[in-house]
């Protein structure tokens, strides 16, 4: 058999599994791969069960250990950057495949993968985990999850990724559940409602394990559902604290909803955020109001829709907030990564937080106090004729949807988006994905009912255009754009870049590509045959530096030849 | 008991024969749900053209009843949480979308079909699996297109050219220069058919220049090579095409 040659071959095992494994596996998730049982029974004789033991503290010092990958922006301050340099502008352009993993599912394949002590865990759509051997790129155990029949979500059954603590897996599902699997088997330990899904709520955002806590977000904003932010113990599942990001009646910020609209209002938090334990502040990206597109049935700035939210994370109490766009009427999201950077500004040490806005403009902030200090276009948009000095945007009332029909930059799938930017120390530049796409919106009705599209308009592309996407290298204290990479269609793919002076990055038509983090020279491509809507990540095993992409429906990891 | 009435009521075989309140159901579900990918005419945005007689995926009612349910994995097609009452409905709506209804028109179909196969068509447009690859497809061009609009077609070619059909013109870092119909394109390559049918394939890095031409079209205008009365022949013909 195939695996007793492995395990000669094997004179250690950096295996999480024991001979428990596939006996112990629970009959709730539905199927397990045949080899499970192969490679348990192969690996016993030399693997000490060690099940992932990610501590709080691990993932706080995560920057420490590049050769794992503990958290799903890398590290919580969530600059994506990898201090691994194996692979560098000298010999990049000899990368190669070294293993795929293929997914059954033909969803999506969003996941930004995880990976530490030789196990790699991945999610797949609907809302499925896989463990995987870093060593052979086999499956180590899958949790299958049945979907219920008719679960709404706006932009496919998808979902990003899970989060690691202690010796558990936390993964988000479709049908608004958050899941906790024991890392070395993929049993589930607990599985609790977040959100009645019939009434549009779904998880497909990326948990982040903190403290002892489990935080994850919401999706539905196209729904009518009301947005909120939690936190979950991580070993019982209860439920620490809710932060509403639509206030009820008597909360801050509920009179800037008019009459019952904040039942409604959307604002989901669909995108992982970030963690400063300096200021012990957690920071969240909050989505569109609802109805997306009409704004006579919620007069006001509808509060803390289009925000970036700072919380105290040990009671969900808000801290301060800025709002990108009061009243937002064209779908932008801002349910980007918020990317920390401590960096002196204007002459002074400042804490920083870096937010490529998908509504076309980059923001700086301050992170302790949220005050605006940057607000600089870097793509196409016609929405705004630019902000006033608090970082309100000055709106182009032509651009707002009518029946007529208005046409706007960029469409309602952002000049950016929910993949990653990243930020390089080395170059201090940040690097973002652009997306240059219009379209011309129609009004149409909006009727609420749970769990029913509430969006209130429709659109149509622009025709006699190619839309347009950019890899775009912009300098991390002012927005200026110092170089571009033109990818044609606009991308979906998040970034990575490395202290061997890289940025990973991937387009729609399949291309997943290495550029120079100094100059944008592309040093290396490889198409992979499928459209790439995932981040990219890279990580260490038995030595070698390995970066992995998810493209199409397969998992692809690349390295250096042996 | 109810619903299972409404799913026998509105099984695909019944489908096609929709009456108007369905339809009008169908059309708003359409708009709302809909419309934002696929355009509210239905003609195509970020989803695919609808307003066609034969769609490439949903090639039958069953096939597109399933679309509608469970959308279409590995695209942004999503599934539905519409009712199978309301399935049918949209279902019966798509099917009028690109179903144009045929004209009076002046003009004989079969002196059409004649002035068809003396001119210089087939060299781009294939009909009945014979021609050329580098204009539309014409089996069912009249299901789809107006004889208003297949006239300025004729008369004007670069007036709406189709999608699908860029003209492209590169040059080479060798300065060899080609110009053809843009088959496919990424950020490092492109792959077009000349106007003799061959295929090309290069990377960017060795174009000296690309240069999409969005209102051009290799197609000639056929007004002086036409008399009005044999144009209204060929409009004719090609109207009368409407597939199987």
């Amino acid at each position: 058999m195939t695996y007793d040659f492995l395990l000669r071959r094997t004179p250690r095992s950096v295996l999480a599994v024991g001979s428990s494994l596939a006996a112990s596996f629970v009959p709730t998730a539905t199927s397990v791969v045949a080899a499970v049982s192969l490679v348990a029974a192969a690996f016993v004789a030399t693997a000490p069960p060690a099940a992932a033991q990610v501590s709080y503290e691990r993932i706080l010092n995560a920057a420490s250990e590049p050769g794992s990958w503990l958290t799903y922006s890398g590290t919580y301050g969530a600059q994506r950057y990898s201090t691994l340099d194996q692979i560098d502008r000298s010999n990049v352009d000899r990368l190669q495949a070294a293993w795929i993993y293929q997914s059954r599912s033909l969803q999506k394949f969003e996941v930004s993968p995880l990976v530490v002590d030789g196990v790699m865990y991945i999610t797949e759509a609907p809302s499925d985990a896989t463990a995987l051997d870093l060593r052979t790129g086999r499956p180590l155990w899958s949790y299958r999850r049945p979907i219920p029949q008719g679960i709404v979500t706006c932009c496919g059954q998808v979902n990003r990724g899970v989060a690691l603590l202690g010796d558990q897996v936390f993964l988000g599902t479709v049908d608004a559940h958050l899941v906790a699997l024991d890392a070395g088997t993929g049993r589930v330990n607990w599985d609790i409602e977040v959100a009645e899904h019939t009434e549009g709520y779904a998880i497909t955002v990326a948990p982040l394990a903190l403290k002892d806590m489990i935080i994850v977000g919401i999706s539905g904003g196209e729904y009518g559902i009301r947005g909120f932010l939690d936190a979950y113990d991580a070993l019982t599942g209860e439920r620490l604290w809710r932060f509403w990001t639509v206030p009820g009646p008597g909360e801050p910020g509920h009179d800037t909803w008019s009459g019952d609209s904040w039942e409604r209002g959307g604002a989901p938090t669909w995108v992982t955020g970030a963690y400063d334990p300096e200021l012990d502040l957690l920071y969240w990206g909050t989505g569109n109001p609802g109805p997306d597109f009409i704004g006579e049935v919620r007069e006001g700035d509808n509060l803390y829709s289009e925000s970036l939210i700072a919380l105290d994370p040990d009671t969900g109490e808000l801290k301060w907030h800025f709002q990108f766009l009061p009243h937002d009427l064209h779908d932008y999201d801002s349910t980007q990564i918020p990317v920390l950077l401590d960096s002196e500004f204007e002459g002074e040490p400042r804490k920083l937080v870096l937010f490529p806005n998908r509504n076309g403009f980059y923001y700086v902030l301050d992170r302790a106090t949220g005050e605006f200090l940057v607000g600089k276009q870097f793509a196409k948009q016609t929405w705004a004729f630019g902000l006033d000095d608090n970082g309100r945007p000055i709106e182009d009332p032509e651009s707002i949807p009518d029946l007529d029909g208005a046409l706007v930059y960029p469409d309602d799938d952002g000049a950016a988006n929910w993949y990653s930017p990243t930020y390089s120390p080395q170059t201090d530049l940040i690097y973002q994905n652009v997306r240059e796409k219009g379209a011309t919106y129609y009004l149409a009705d909006a009727t609420y009912e749970p769990g029913k599209i509430y969006m209130g308009a429709s659109r149509r592309a622009v025709p006699g255009e190619d839309p347009k996407g950019f890899l775009r290298a912009l300098d991390a204290l002012t927005g200026d754009l110092v170089w571009e990479v033109e990818v044609f269609s606009p991308p979906w793919a998040g970034l990575m870049s490395t202290a061997g002076g890289l940025v990973f990055s991937g387009t729609m038509e399949g291309d997943f590509f290495a550029a120079d983090a100094h100059t944008g020279d592309v040093l290396w491509r490889f198409q992979t045959g499928g459209s790439i809507y995932a981040n990219p990540i890279t990580y260490i095993s038995e030595g070698r530096q390995f970066v992995a992409i998810a493209a199409g429906s397969a998992l692809f990891n690349f390295a250096l030849p042996e | 008991m109810i619903r299972w009435l409404l799913l026998v009521i509105f099984c695909p075989a019944t489908m096609v024969a929709a009456q108007s309140a369905e339809l009008e159901q169908g059309k708003r579900l359409f708009e709302s749900q809909c419309g934002s990918c696929h355009g509210p005419l239905g003609n195509g945005g970020k989803g695919a053209n609808l307003a066609q007689p034969q769609l490439r995926l949903a090639t039958d009612d069953e096939a597109l009843l399933d679309i509608i349910r469970r959308g279409i994995p590995g695209t942004e097609m999503p599934s539905s949480f519409l009712t199978p009452m309301q399935v049918s409905n949209v279902a019966a709506y798509v099917k009028t979308l690109g179903r144009v209804e045929p004209e009076d028109i002046p003009g004989d179909a079969t002196r059409g079909e004649t002035i068809y196969a003396s001119q210089d068509c087939a060299v781009c447009h294939t009909l009945g699996g014979e021609g050329g690859v580098l204009g539309p497809v014409l089996d069912a061009i009249g299901a789809r297109r107006s004889a208003a609009y297949l006239r300025e077609a004729l008369l004007q070619p670069e007036a709406s050219v189709p999608n699908g059909f860029l003209q492209i013109r590169v040059v080479t870092e060798g300065g060899r220069a080609f110009t053809g119909i843009r088959v496919n394109e990424d950020g490092f390559s492109i792959q077009f058919r000349d106007f003799a049918g061959n295929l090309h394939s290069f990377w960017k890095d060795e174009l000296e220049t690309l240069d999409k031409q969005w209102q051009r079209s290799p197609m000639v205008s056929y007004e002086a090579r036409l008399t009005p009365g044999q144009t209204d022949d060929l409009v004719a013909y090609l109207v009368s095409l409407r597939g199987s």
